[in-house]
């Protein structure tokens, strides 16, 4: 094995595995850590935090301008009406797509993200490529994720680098006029709370 | 600290790669590493500060090969061993060998829900009126501390103008380093394209950052 430690006691499994496994077993053994604890804390980003909030959130800005007002001048409070608080998600912005401006967030220095409205991270926003790049060449960016925008359309990219989290509000799609809450937010995806998306396309 | 984290302007990375559908975690593993950093964290040996700068102080060679989970395992190991939780012997056992050094009760699963739920405020009340107003233009000061800082090196020594003076927050290269929580006024600050990038930066770009008191000078 090449990793820093020689795990021979677990060399059935892949090197993380058993080294994640070691961890796990040692702080379990001192009374450190509770296990049925790790699978509550899966269990809360699998199965309830995740983009579905944010996009219920989203999906009441569009329905409700008094909503949209109170989330422009103080998300935290606003997200918080709807129960979705805590963990990387304490100190919350939202920043609205207009015609005119397009919002991107990327934390080029780690992996900040909003946990409490979007869940974890996917892998592109935790890997080099986007935090590298975001900044620098944001429209190429875009590209790779099959989004053009007009050259007279700015660009607004929000580096995370201190403990606000941000939450782009997509513009609403045209043609949406008559839909509910819940139909509204099946059109929000993860991306477009990104910035790296447009409400009404999948992904 | 100048390191393999600080990775805005950076080149060479090759293209985004999005994945259709993709699962939360890959790997079994991973919902383990995320779950043993979490409970591990609550211990509260340390602060978030102070776990970012052990992610961030990896080799870059190691930083770069490994993937976000593999970091988050790496520096927790660190961080165990800083902290006196493990021994290098008991980390190539896979088993405890000494006793535990405190005998707090681990964060129970009962309890996960309210503790996520409740997160980490890490804003404070102002000990000072803030240095700088709204549309003030600042530049970011040249400062390379060999420490935890969260001041990306594309943005040192550019002007900037700020846009919010968004409240007092505990200052992370005080905090990472036990020095205490020394909140500052943190603001957020607004760059072109150009100022960041040169001639060739996207006209159509503002790129902003949130940074501390401390890192800005008036321009």
């Amino acid at each position: 094995m090449t990793n820093s430690h020689d795990h021979d006691h677990d060399n059935e499994f892949d090197p993380m595995t058993a080294r994640v496994r070691a961890l796990e077993t040692i702080l379990s053994e001192k009374g450190l850590i509770d296990p049925a604890a790790i699978d509550a804390v899966v269990d809360t980003y699998q199965n309830k935090v995740g983009p579905q909030n944010g996009a219920r959130v989203v999906a009441k800005a569009w329905s409700d301008a008094e909503f949209a007002d109170w989330l422009g001048k103080d998300a935290t409070a606003a997200i918080a009406s709807l129960g979705y608080t805590g963990r990387q998600g304490e100190h919350m912005q939202a920043v609205f797509n207009t015609p005119q401006t397009h919002n991107l967030v990327v934390c080029t220095l780690c992996s900040c993200y909003p946990w409490s409205v979007l869940g974890l991270p996917p892998v592109w926003y935790k890997s080099p490529p986007y935090r590298s790049r975001a900044v620098m060449d944001p429209r190429g960016v875009l590209e790779e994720f099959g989004v053009t925008l007009p050259q007279d359309v700015d660009i607004r990219v929000w580096d995370s680098t201190a403990e606000l989290r941000y939450l782009v509000v997509p513009m609403r799609p045209d043609g949406t006029e008559g839909l509910d809450e819940e139909a509204l937010a099946a059109l929000v995806s993860r991306d477009s709370m990104i910035g790296t998306g447009l409400a009404g396309a999948t992904a | 600290m100048n390191g393999p984290h600080d990775l805005g302007g950076k080149m060479g990375f090759g293209p985004v790669a999005p994945e259709d559908n993709e699962p939360v975690f890959h790997a079994d593993w991973e919902k383990h590493a995320l779950g043993v950093t979490l409970c591990s964290g609550a211990l509260g040996l340390w602060n978030i500060d102070e776990s970012r700068h052990a992610r961030e102080s990896l080799h870059p060679a190691d930083y770069y090969s490994s993937s976000y989970y593999e970091i988050w395992v790496k520096a927790l190991e660190s961080l165990l061993l800083r902290h006196g939780c493990v021994t290098e012997q008991e980390l190539q056992s896979g088993h405890a060998r000494e006793k535990a050094i405190m005998d707090k009760p681990p964060l129970a699963a009962a309890d996960v829900p309210a503790v996520l739920a409740r997160g980490g405020p890490c804003d404070r009340p102002a000990e000072a009126d803030p240095a700088f107003a709204v549309g003030d233009r600042v530049t970011v000061r040249n400062i390379n501390p060999s420490g935890h800082t969260r001041v990306p090196s594309y943005a040192k020594g550019r002007t900037g103008v700020i846009e919010e003076a968004a409240g007092a927050y505990v200052f992370p290269d005080d905090n990472a380093h036990g020095r205490g929580e020394n909140p500052q006024w943190l603001y957020r600050v607004v760059f072109t394209g150009d100022e960041l990038w040169g001639p060739q930066g996207d006209p159509s770009l503002t790129v902003s950052i949130d940074a501390w008191e401390s890192y800005l000078e008036r321009a």
